[in-house]
């Protein structure tokens, strides 16, 4: 054994060395000057300031906003930092409810949005994401159905053409990847961006 | 289900098949020490650490050698590795401020990227700095896949020579599986990720004022380049909590594909390398087409599970599948085939929380892993582990027909078999001992989230993935304690290293044999009858020993699914 010791010892620092530091080094460089902008994190900024990433959901709760899915995010309780509290999109601790398809605490939370839902916009069916929560509780998207069933809610608050609002999002609509991968998708941040500027007009 | 959904999963298919040939050609030629079209540069870096190591490249090993070799490797890595998580409060590039990894979960999570399980009991943004990333992660995320492929090319070596004791030096094909396998693809693929979207920076985390004028804190960090490694590797340790569905850790449904084809290229390509070395391209294909079967038989079942949602979302009027803890981005059939192709192999990254598929889509990912991950399977790991059940078809073959069992030419005899059961026993030891433990003594029933039969899964799922060096988890789960933390490292340690050296044993003790030329009464070990006889062995011992803990789990989970009835928690 004690011969395998100086090749598993110069191995193991020369392959910390490569993989470890010059690895991520150089792709951090080379990274960054090739897309800087994707590097960082692809955020939005508006007036100077950082409003978010593109690539991240918001918690939009105002009725005057489209609002992305539910989230399972939490974060330390302030009160008491061995416990937790839900904060939704919390993009510094993405999580799933981890909830599985007997749990009494799914039915009794989707059965809550789902009333809310209704209420809003009554008659039509509510699509499936807009009370399931995501994977990472960080979903940037939302599917183009439930895009659309949020436009009567958001055109009240605005006053604003129903109509106009349909365009809008349908300008909005990503479709899949080659037409192929994937799922056609609405990002939320975007919309509610082109939203505002369209209120700015 | 709908067309394009099984469009996608053709095309996976059909993309991965299309790769096998020609990068199998590459790694036989690298693993054979033959000139390649990086030896130009990547040559006189392989010589100069062989100086400095001291290691002659000529000079082979036995199997004890080069069992001896990785050990020793690995817990040095191990070392390593813990010091650096234990220490990462006092070392630089950590942005975040993170304070030292705890005892308890440094050792787990050391284990866990060791043996290329890559388990989160850490919750990446929350626990880890970027040095911890860079440095530890990523570095064990090169070697312990390079380990894996080393020893499963020992073993091919093993079919393939006759009277010799040595299998090649562990140094070398460890060595080289890293710098000309690994690096290459992953620079390229970290560049391909960086483009949809993935950061790949050293910055800290961002604070970002949103549009209702809350404050969002956006973790960043050197992700690309880990994630690059952590699916070609089939490692699966996530940078973020939420792996591979989180948006900067798989931002596109493209970026989304390519890390599905990443973590099947080198386990597929492996049985042509297996082939070629073998001098009989057929036996590696026959081998691919049994893990093949198997692979779109799962596929099938868990999309077909998903898109309909039995259990909450149905009973309360819900179409469209079960989106719950999946992206939009990816919808249901990508969600099920990544769901499948992570537990096939033994990668464990996720792009959907596991926990909340339904229970017929969560019980294919369980079965995958409990059938030891041989269906493509982990680098290296994928391959031998399908090679001992090969030996086990063929000593059942040889009972059936009444001769010595003979594989490639070579007589399959006392020590092979013993050696294999050894490898394949180990596993259900782990996964059930585990479990039954954990579902008697109060540290392991505080652990799960769910109540009823889903808690059970969550348990079972938590030790089978530990055991099998898969990673992903049914989430809800609290592992990050004392009881798991420990339980599970000593399931990972004993489903790396007790399948590896009886592996190796196999692989010296078939180098030592004779060939003995095909006769007539030789079983053809290339056609329809051997893959069959193949998928049979692995689908019956994998039945016979997890049945009865899939019945308690997800098997009466579907039944009260489809009944309508729910479970709270007691709390």
């Amino acid at each position: 054994m004690l011969n395998q010791l100086r090749p598993a010892l110069v191995l193991l620092v020369a392959m910390t060395a490569v993989t470890g530091l010059a690895y991520p080094l150089a792709m951090t460089g080379i990274a960054g000057a090739i897309f800087p902008a994707k590097a960082a994190g692809s955020l939005i900024e508006r007036d100077g300031k950082v409003v978010g990433s593109s690539l991240i959901g918001q918690n939009f709760t105002g009725a005057n906003y489209f609002h992305g899915r539910p989230s399972a995010t939490t974060a330390a309780d302030p009160a008491d930092a061995t416990k937790t509290v839900p904060a939704p999109y919390n993009a510094a601790n993405s999580s799933g409810s981890n909830l599985g398809p007997t749990s009494a605490a799914l039915a009794e939370r989707v059965k809550g949005d789902l009333d809310t839902l209704k209420a809003e916009n009554p008659g039509q069916p509510v699509p499936v994401d807009l009370v399931t929560t995501s994977g990472s509780g960080l979903d940037p998207d939302i599917s183009p159905d439930a895009a659309l069933f949020q436009v009567p809610r958001v055109a009240k608050a605005r006053n604003v053409p129903e109509d106009k609002l349909r365009d809008l999002v349908a300008g909005q609509i990503q479709g899949r990847t080659l037409g192929l991968l994937g799922e056609p998708r609405v990002n939320v941040l975007a919309l509610n961006l082109a939203l505002d500027d369209l209120a700015k007009r | 289900m709908t067309t394009n959904g099984w469009i996608q999963i053709a095309l996976y298919c059909a993309v991965v098949l299309a790769l096998v040939k020609p990068l199998g050609a590459y790694m036989t030629r690298v693993f054979n020490g033959e000139r390649t079209f990086l030896s130009p540069v990547l040559a006189p870096i392989e010589r100069g650490l062989y100086r400095v190591a001291g290691i002659d490249a000529r000079q082979e090993q036995t199997w004890l050698g080069y069992a001896g070799g990785m050990i020793v490797f690995n817990l040095l890595g191990f070392v390593l590795l813990y010091a650096i998580l234990r220490l990462q409060a006092v070392l630089p590039y950590n942005p975040a401020e993170q304070s030292a990894v705890a005892p308890d979960l440094a050792f787990n999570t050391s284990t866990s990227f060791v043996t290329n399980t890559n388990w989160q009991s850490y919750g990446g943004e929350t626990t880890l700095s970027y040095l911890s990333q860079m440095l530890g992660l990523t570095h064990q995320n090169f070697v312990s896949a390079a380990s894996g492929i080393a020893v499963a090319v020992a073993l091919i070596r093993g079919f393939a020579r006759a009277s010799t004791k040595t299998l090649g030096s562990f140094w070398v094909d460890m060595t080289r599986a890293t710098l000309y396998v690994l690096l290459p693809i992953c620079i390229v693929f970290t560049l391909f990720l960086v483009s949809q979207g993935m950061p790949q920076t050293l910055g800290g985390y961002v604070d970002a004022t949103t549009l209702e004028g809350a404050k969002q804190t956006i973790a960043v960090g050197p992700v690309a380049s880990q994630v690059a490694i952590k699916m070609l590797g089939t490692n699966g340790g996530g940078f973020f909590n939420a792996n591979a569905a989180h948006p900067f850790e798989n931002p596109t449904a493209l970026s989304n594909y390519l890390q599905m084809i990443s973590i099947f290229v080198i386990g597929a390509a492996l049985t042509n390398v297996f082939g070629r070395m073998v001098g009989d391209e057929r036996q590696g294909w026959a081998i691919l087409a049994a893990m093949g079967l198997l692979f779109v038989a799962g596929v099938a079942v868990t999309y077909w599970a998903e898109a309909n949602a039995t259990g909450v979302l149905s009973q309360l009027g819900l179409t469209g599948g079960n989106m719950e803890g999946k992206e939009t981005r990816f919808g249901i059939a990508a969600s099920a085939l990544f769901a499948v192709i992570t537990t096939a192999a033994s990668c464990g990254a996720v792009n959907a929380m596991h926990d909340s598929f339904t229970a017929l889509g969560g019980l294919i990912p369980l079965i995958n892993m409990q059938l030891g991950e041989v269906i493509i399977g982990g680098v290296g790991a994928g391959l031998y582990g399908m090679l001992i059940f090969v030996i086990v078809a063929i000593f059942v073959a040889g009972l059936m027909v009444g001769r010595t069992p003979e594989y490639l030419g070579k007589k399959i005899e006392a020590k092979e078999v013993k050696m294999a059961m050894l490898g394949i026993l180990c596993l259900p030891l782990m996964m059930l001992g585990f479990t039954a433990l954990a579902t008697v003594v109060s540290a392991g029933l505080a652990g799960p989230a769910n109540a009823g039969p889903h808690g059970f899964s969550e348990i079972l799922y938590a030790y089978t993935s530990a055991a099998a060096n898969n990673g992903s988890a049914f989430g809800g789960l609290t592992a990050n304690t004392l009881f798991y933390n420990s339980t599970l490292a000593i399931g990972m340690l004993v489903g790396r290293f007790f399948v590896k050296i009886p592996v190796l044993a196999i692989a010296g003790s078939l180098a030592a044999k004779k060939t003995v030329p095909a006769s007539a009464g030789t079983f053809p070990t290339h056609g329809g009858l051997f893959i069959g006889l193949l998928v049979g062995v692995v689908l019956i011992m994998g039945g016979l020993t997890f049945f009865p803990s899939l019945a308690l789990g997800p098997i009466v989970e579907h039944f009260a699914a489809v009944a309508g009835q729910t479970f709270a928690t007691g709390g």
